[in-house]
């Protein structure tokens, strides 16, 4: 998804918030990944705001998708141009409200904005990982989360949300931790990526392996694969739109000029978009990371990973309550898969609620200002927040 | 609340599990959360009426109710409800029919078509009756049936399921007030109300 739509900055907001770092290596015997490989110590960055309740009851965890970071809402300082990714929906008085609630939220382990990942270097060498880093899953990325909130000291999140590829994050904590989780928030997500979106993924990675610069994944000192990683982001961007938006947005209009050059210059305004897009990208993005993020989201596989291959069985281990969100024009991750989902909750008499939203826009659509949106999560989490009061 | 859906929550046990299909915003839902303890559920295939209900704390499935029915395993909740909704049910046998598989009792509501004013009004001005109750034309109606009380009971014993209760009752459609019709209901009864048993055997 694209993390950084230019978003409002007006109305209230968590204000400044800072970076932090959280390093474990689980007694110096390190971490052992889903890949049978141990990596000696992990480092996650993370941010929080809002304030932990004294009975730590108010914890929610936000996770982030695909090329995301820990920078969920605020700024970092006065002069920050734009705030964190999620900023329309965390903050005073949103919907993530964060009068009410504590939020965390983390970059995850293969990532490259201050968690463990291929930039990091390997004690060993002394060199970056590059492609000697171990293969990640979306479970390793949930066991790293788990070990960040065992050190924030708390023992129940009121709630996980998250959406795309941190909507896998929030289906893998529902079943992995079911003891820690009172609700989940999955929102435009999936179980298992359809051969349709890994073949996406397969593309961008083709395009920065292509890249010559990329040199197997040793480049840090040598430059970096920018127009492979640039073409993977193109990909990726046409996947987080619909052909609707794309249509409003750009349909063949013409970019700085009144006729076709004949030549391979950028002639419409959406192709001029896309090279923007990727150009942007190149500035924040590590080419390696993006090799293993995209992998980690092709892998995971809810129903054989926690299931023997059945879905219901994968949900037979769950026991929060779950609000599943799909968006009509979301063609990455269309309705059917949410629905696959919220069957098998059913099925094991799981509380699910769920609600399709109609929005033009693609798969981008959890990150734009929707009022539907809005009143669906505020609402779900109000009610989990006051059984919680009225459990006590 | 609208009458009719007060004489369905005085029916609900407290504490018990209940299914709502064609829930809308989840009113009758939230009466019974707030008043019974209930355990609820509903099912609406509109997104704004489901998105308020969800906004409103509910547990509720945006989806349709055949589709959605499906997946409840075998009694797995005490009641279902199919609150004025019947008429838009495209196959009732199979919907009743899963309605009981998943819930051990049904509740059955809807306007009854054979009320005396309809009556009145298609025998004199010759034209299909329009309504509080049902209040379409015959061009623009969600209604693709339309059911008098007396062959609702007669549609309930040739499928063999057991009526458990019954009332007939006379209100305006979201009047909070009305009345029990005990004489001729099918004459004088602007909604039937049924709760209905699993078949036996």
């Amino acid at each position: 998804m694209s993390e950084y739509i230019e978003h409002n900055a007006d109305g209230p907001s968590v204000g400044l918030v800072k970076k932090e770092t959280f390093t474990f290596d689980e007694g110096g015997s390190g971490l052992t990944l889903d890949s049978g490989r141990t990596l000696p110590s992990v480092t996650l960055a993370y941010e929080t705001c809002g304030t932990l309740n004294e009975d730590k009851s108010n914890a929610i965890l936000v996770c982030h998708a695909l090329t995301g970071d820990s920078h969920v809402a605020g700024y970092y300082n006065e002069e920050d141009p734009k705030p964190g990714w999620w900023d329309l929906m965390v903050g005073p008085g949103k919907p993530i409200d964060t009068d009410k609630y504590f939020i965390i939220c983390s970059n995850t382990i293969g990532g490259c904005m201050g968690s463990t990942g291929p930039m990091t270097r390997n004690p060993e060498t002394n060199h970056p990982y590059g492609t000697s880093f171990p293969v990640v899953t979306i479970g390793d990325m949930v066991r790293c989360q788990r070990r960040l909130v065992d050190h924030l000291g708390i023992d129940t999140l009121l709630a996980v949300a998250g959406g795309s590829v941190g909507g896998m994050q929030v289906l893998e904590w529902s079943v992995r931790y079911p003891d820690r989780v009172r609700a989940a928030l999955p929102l435009a997500t999936t179980t298992k990526h359809s051969a349709q979106a890994i073949a996406f993924n397969e593309v961008a990675r083709q395009a920065i392996m292509a890249d010559p610069t990329w040199n197997k994944g040793d480049y840090y000192e040598t430059g970096r694969p920018e127009h492979g990683l640039a073409v993977a982001r193109m990909v990726g961007h046409i996947t987080y739109l619909s052909d609707e938006s794309m249509r409003h947005k750009f349909d063949r209009r013409l970019q700085d000029r009144v006729e076709l050059s004949f030549d391979f210059e950028a002639d419409f305004q959406v192709e001029s978009y896309l090279r923007y897009q990727g150009n942007k990208f190149v500035d924040r993005f590590d080419a390696n990371s993006f090799l293993y993020l995209t992998k980690a989201a092709d892998y995971f596989n809810l129903e054989n990973q926690h299931g023997e291959g059945s879905l219901v069985s994968a949900f037979s281990r769950a026991s929060c309550r779950y609000l599943v969100i799909s968006f009509t024009s979301d063609w990455l991750y269309p309705t059917y898969q949410s629905k696959a989902m919220v069957k098998a909750m059913k099925k094991n008499g799981l509380d699910v609620s769920f609600c399709e939203i109609e929005a033009p826009w693609g798969h981008d659509a959890f990150l734009l200002p929707n009022d539907r949106l809005n009143g669906l999560l505020s609402g779900f989490l109000n009610r989990v927040s006051n059984e919680i009061t009225g459990d006590k | 609340m609208r009458f009719d859906l007060q004489v369905i929550a005085s029916w609900i046990k407290p504490g018990s599990k209940v299914l709502d299909l064609g829930c809308r915003t989840g009113s009758l839902l939230s009466y019974l959360t707030q008043e019974k303890h209930i355990i609820g559920t509903g099912i609406e295939i509109d997104e704004d009426a489901a998105g308020q209900a969800i906004s409103k704390g509910l547990s509720v499935i945006h989806g349709d109710i055949y589709e959605e029915l499906e997946d409840y395993p075998d009694n797995a909740f005490d009641y279902v409800i199919l609150s004025q909704a019947l008429m838009q049910v495209s196959d009732p046998e199979t919907c009743i029919r899963d309605m009981l598989r998943v819930g051990k009792l049904g509740i059955v509501s809807f306007p009854n078509f054979t009320h005396y004013k309809n009556r009145l009004q298609m025998f004199f001005t010759g034209r299909a009756p329009m309504s509080k109750e049902l209040p379409y034309e015959w061009y623009n109606t969600p209604n693709i049936r339309v059911i008098p009380i007396t062959d609702f009971l007669r549609f309930c014993e040739g499928m063999n399921v057991p009526i458990v209760k019954e009332v007939a009752i006379s209100t305006y459609h979201h009047d909070e007030k009305g009345r029990v019709i005990t004489f001729l209901p099918n004459l004088f009864a602007t909604f039937g109300i049924f709760m209905l048993g699993q078949s036996k055997g």
